[in-house]
């Protein structure tokens, strides 16, 4: 045994350095398409790190989103940027130069350092041995209708949170949409090999995403990874050439978006009522209230991250088809 | 050690000989199209290894069937995004290396 602890403690440094190594990287590389294939490694071994720490519900939330959806954002962002800086690389003048320099490197590294102090001071300060909430979790674990601890807290215990959070995903598409601008272009044809690709897959995913929102009640999953793997269908779709019927982009897309937020306020409201609380399930129904949520949350998260992946205002599809 | 260690030892070092020989060629190749011929031999077959390798030690079918599924899902992604990216440097004119 002594042997495999050595391994794993050789492991375990060598992700950390490489994880350091590869922020370091992105961070500081000039080429644009490198940081962001760089950004998608950390992305994994991050996830990897989350394995080794134990904790498979994040790292399957990381794997997908922070590594895989992330990464297809940011490269579908970098093909649009592509197209714009051409024209911009005008000549800046030597006080404007001064003011870019304060605020897109010294302001942002100061923030930065303030914040690694700060939270380098919080962590240092606590107690070596802690249980945080672990044993209250697991006391009422019964009452909350699921037997995994992490759902029980994120649709549960503080479904507030996951409620925001959805809210969060929605103002950033929001955000991206009142940027304006026209969609993804549709390049060539996608070729045999992609349509084959995304035919094959893509039932896959869904499949995948299904079991995902099921098995959250009792293992790690739950909505925010059946999500992704819904999002991630969703980009295979358009990547292959694919896009919604007009007819789609109207208001049956904006129905979608919203199912989510919307079921949690609906049934906040309805248990306010019923209860006198916001979103404090009676523990006989909690297990079927907690899958609606979850089904509607897993829906309006994977079409909005493959309404993000599109991009563009939805009032300016129709021009480009 | 029982037989099937010695056979689930050989299986995964030989994988991972695969995978550094990949790891290698895609370091060292000239150009993109050599590149990703080593990426893609290593992927299927060193993953390939790989999976044989921990499938023998499996507890149950169901198991070794999950881990044989995880092979082919990549053997699919990993032909695909190579043809993918093949396609991509052809359309782009990057041209074939030539001694």
């Amino acid at each position: 045994m002594e042997a495999l602890t050595l391994l794993a403690w050789i492991f375990d440094g060598l992700l950390g350095v490489g994880l350091l190594w590869l922020a370091w990287q992105a961070l500081t590389s000039p080429d644009l398409f490198r940081a962001i294939v760089l950004f998608i490694a950390f992305g994994l071994l991050m996830a990897l790190a989350w394995v080794r720490l134990e904790a498979p519900d994040v790292a399957l939330a990381e794997a997908a989103i922070g590594a895989g959806l992330t990464g297809a954002l940011l490269l579908a962002a970098f093909a649009k940027l592509c197209s714009i800086t051409a024209s911009e690389d005008a000549k800046t003048a030597d006080g404007e130069r001064i003011y870019i320099r304060l605020t897109h490197y010294w302001i942002p590294a100061v923030t930065v350092l303030l914040v690694a102090v700060g939270l380098g001071y919080v962590v240092l300060s606590l107690p070596p041995y802690v249980t945080g909430l672990s044993v209250e979790v697991a006391a009422n674990l019964k009452s909350s209708g699921v037997s995994n601890p992490v759902t029980a807290v994120l649709l549960n215990f503080r479904g507030y949170d996951t409620l925001l959070e959805m809210v969060v995903l929605l103002l950033a598409l929001l955000g991206v949409w009142s940027l304006g601008g026209s969609a993804l272009r549709r390049e060539a044809a996608p070729g045999l090999v992609l349509d084959t690709l995304a035919r094959v897959l893509v039932p896959l995913l869904l499949l995948v995403a299904a079991y995902l929102l099921w098995v959250g009640a009792h293992a790690p999953g739950g909505a925010f990874q059946a999500g992704a793997v819904l999002g991630a269908a969703g980009v295979l779709l358009l990547l292959a050439g694919w896009r919604p019927h007009v007819g789609l982009m109207a208001w049956p897309l904006r129905l979608m978006l919203v199912a989510g937020p919307a079921a949690f306020v609906v049934m906040a409201a309805v248990l306010y009522m019923i209860e006198g609380r916001l979103l404090e399930f009676p523990p006989a129904q909690a297990g079927m209230l907690i899958l609606i949520l979850e089904t509607a949350a897993t829906v309006s998260i994977g079409v909005t991250l493959a309404a993000l992946f599109l991009g563009g205002n939805p009032q300016n599809y129709k021009d480009q088809r | 050690m029982t037989l099937i260690d010695f056979l689930s030892a050989a299986l995964l070092i030989a994988g991972a000989i695969f995978f550094l020989a990949g790891t290698l060629g895609l370091l060292r190749f000239p150009d993109v199209y050599t590149r990703l011929h080593a990426l893609t031999k290593a992927d299927n077959v060193g993953l390939g290894l790989m999976v044989v390798g921990l499938a023998v030690q499996a507890e149950s079918w169901a198991v070794a069937g999950k881990l044989l599924l995880i092979w082919a899902l990549v053997l699919l992604a990993g032909a695909g995004v190579a043809h993918l990216v093949a396609g991509g440097a052809l359309q782009r004119r990057i041209r074939v290396w030539k001694r």
